[in-house]
């Protein structure tokens, strides 16, 4: 081919072949060779290790997540009306739907366990230290973020867990001093969780979080790249002197490695033991125990130990305490040692924390599994889910829907009503139970909130514009025309 | 770092290079059986996962989402011995994916006629009103331009472009049912509407 501003390189330098000269033609164009060399060229110091995949493999599950929950919003609606009937919609009759779900709602809590490893490892390694503040205080956003995809998510199938979870988290907020009831009914979208919080949460969920976590995911692998790999324990956070791998290969196929064993058990658990959906809230149920997702019940514990006056300091003020305390860590521990068992202080508090959690956790199950009364209901409830998900789906009718039964139940006089109704031929123009048709207007609604006299007088004498639209005065014997009446009235 | 030209340098030289350049080569070679190892893994996996992905998708190109179904009309002995038109409600569910609507409409059963049982539509194919039978004349009349049919819906006269139009029905466990639908109307033939 004779593209003249292009030569084929200079003369003496070996030819391309086809293959090449197709690269050559793409680079030039889209920088392809240097963007590929940027990500996969990045050095380690000391070399890929397992240690390292955790990174990756959130990037991955978040890859995921984002499109598990773009195939499932196909079939969702989010408001207080359809939400439960189109998870249902989701988990029992759409092709693949349950799988989907359940790779989703799984998939929340691997991202909440692969960000605790993630953090645990930068954390015993040292990773945060030497210039890496603002990439620390990105990924702490971004833990924030991703615990607030859960929370938020959490809702949306609007069953009963969801419900009062949710009714349980949001009152949490109102503990803040100053701006709490505020906080609670800005969250709420009113004082009272509804189809409004539905909507928030949803937008919250599916718009705003996500698309706050793909900035902030962009700015972390920036800012970790500024800094560089950090390397093992041993290694200058600053001037590394350990020799160096590149991420590609062997780091890369680590990563891919774990995160495709992520993937299987992930698919393998949707498989065998998919999510289940509980019966639609209720918010009249005085009796529901509501428990949080696994991951908040050391939270949801805590906060049993603070009654009262003292809420506030376990709602808020340790909890903000510990964000902050976490989030300043790179300002607060600036030494450059990295050697996790030269920083006994540091891992301890560390591994206090982490234990407390865990125990905390523990302690929720154990004390429902102790109060017989609470474990009465849970199994009730466990129950209630199973004997739902054993049900066929139940579309929902449509508000347009004409529900036989309704009209069936008819006071006498009205029955007798509709008889006339029929026999006059009345339904000929206004259809069957007075829907309408084009040819006259319906008598349902508006028309049939009207006072019976004014009825009764329109049906002898129509207006002049009914008379125009064909509208025959009716001619029946006055006891059958209060039946008449009586059964429109009864159309409301 | 070789400052002297000196010509057993270059035979060094150029032996490094050659040695590097085999190093270098071998790399490559590792580095892109595992790519393809890595690639390949993902790719299955991949494959593996929009399984899922792409049946959930097609969902309602693969089952039928949204139709009319059968509704009954009641016992078939009731119409066995019919002399005029009986008017019947039935309640015709529609689904439209995870909703359905419900609604209530009229048909005429007729009188069995050689052998067949006929299922009408009493929406008048002029301008759509219902059409009543008129037991004293022994004919269906449209209230709202007179048109008339006969007995069997056949057009007698009036504006009405076609005769009444057949419902379709069939009898399922002794059970007769009918397929509801909507014909379009002042048109000679009968066209259903989607
Ligand atoms: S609509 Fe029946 S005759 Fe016009």
């Amino acid at each position: 081919m004779g593209d003249a501003q292009e030569p084929n390189g200079k003369p003496g330098e070996p030819r391309l072949n086809r293959r090449e000269r197709i690269y050559q033609w793409f680079d030039r164009r889209t920088g392809i060779g240097s963007l590929m060399h940027e990500a996969l060229d990045e050095p380690i110091p000391g070399g890929a290790r397992w240690a390292y995949v955790f990174g990756s493999v959130l990037l991955f599950l978040f890859i995921s997540q984002t499109i598990t929950g773009v195939f499932l919003s196909l079939y969702y609606a989010p408001t207080a009306d359809h939400a439960h009937t189109t998870v249902a919609y989701i988990v029992k009759e759409v092709t693949g739907g349950s799988f989907l779900r359940s790779l989703h709602a799984y998939g929340s809590s691997a991202v909440v366990i692969v960000l605790l490893l993630h953090l645990t490892q930068t954390f015993l390694y040292g990773a945060y230290k030497g210039r890496r503040e603002v990439l620390w205080i990105s990924g702490c956003a971004l833990l924030g973020l991703m615990l607030a995809m859960a929370f938020t998510g959490y809702l949306l199938p609007w069953d009963q867990k969801a419900y009062f979870a949710t009714t349980v988290g949001t009152n949490m907020a109102s503990e803040v001093p100053l701006i709490g009831s505020t906080l609670k009914r800005l969250m709420r979208g009113g004082n009272e969780m509804g189809t409004l919080t539905l909507s928030r949460f949803f937008v919250a969920h599916v718009f705003l979080l996500p698309g706050a976590i793909l900035g902030l995911i962009a700015a972390h692998v920036y800012l970790f790249r500024k800094a560089g790999a950090a390397g093992p324990p041993s290694e200058d956070p600053i001037k590394p002197r350990l020799p160096t791998e590149r991420f590609y290969p062997r780091q890369v196929l680590m990563d891919t490695a774990v995160a495709l064993l992520m993937i299987c058990v992930l698919g393998l658990l949707s498989h065998f033991s998919p999510t289940d959906l509980g019966p639609q809230a209720n918010p009249a149920d005085t009796q529901y125990v509501p428990r949080p997702e696994w991951f908040y019940l050391p939270v949801f514990q805590w906060l049993k130990y603070f009654k009262g006056s003292l809420a506030v300091v376990g709602i808020v003020v340790i909890p903000t305490l510990t964000a902050i305390l976490i989030t300043a860590l790179p300002f607060i521990d600036r030494r450059l040692e990295r050697r996790p068992w030269r920083r006994p202080f540091a891992v301890g508090i560390y591994l206090a924390i982490l234990a407390t959690l865990i125990t905390f956790g523990w302690l929720s199950r154990h004390e429902d599994r102790l109060d017989p009364a609470i474990a009465k209901q849970v199994a009730k409830q466990t129950e209630e889910t199973e004997q739902f998900m054993r049900e066929p789906f139940e579309p929902e009718a449509a508000a347009s829907s004409l529900s036989a039964p309704v009209v069936v139940v008819l006071d006498p006089l009205a029955a007798a009503g509709k008889k006339i109704y029929e026999s006059e031929s009345c339904d000929a123009c206004h259809g069957e139970n007075g829907v309408g048709t084009s040819a006259a207007p319906k008598l349902s609604g508006a028309t049939a909130q009207r006072s019976p006299e004014e009825l009764a007088k329109l049906l002898r004498h129509p207006t002049e514009k009914m008379l125009a639209g064909e509208m025959k005065p009716v001619d029946v014997p006055e006891d059958d025309l209060k039946a008449l009446v009586a059964y429109i009235k009864s159309l409301k | 770092m070789e400052i002297n030209p000196s010509s057993s340098h270059e035979q060094a030289d150029h032996a490094k290079a050659a040695d590097q350049r085999a190093a270098e080569v071998a790399a490559i070679s590792r580095r892109s059986f595992l790519g393809a190892l890595l690639g390949f893994g993902t790719v299955v996996v991949g494959a593996a996962l929009s399984v899922p992905l792409i049946r959930f998708a097609l969902h309602p190109l693969l089952t039928k989402t949204t139709e009319i179904g059968w509704s009954d009309i009641g016992k078939i002995e009731e119409f066995a011995s019919l002399t005029a038109p009986l008017k019947k409600l039935i309640t015709v569910d529609q689904r439209d994916g995870w909703r359905k609507i419900v609604s209530e409409k009229a048909i005429y059963v007729l009188p069995i006629k050689d052998g067949v049982l006929r299922v009408l539509s009493p929406i008048c194919p002029h301008l759509g009103c219902s059409i009543p039978w008129i037991e004293a004349k022994q004919q269906f009349i449209c209230p709202c331009h007179t048109a008339i049919f006969t007995l069997d819906g056949t057009r007698v006269s009036g504006p009405a472009p076609r005769p009444m139009d057949d419902l379709e029905s069939k009898v399922d466990n002794g059970m007769l049912k009918v397929r509801y639908q909507y014909f379009r109307q002042l048109i000679p033939t009968k066209e259903v509407l989607a």
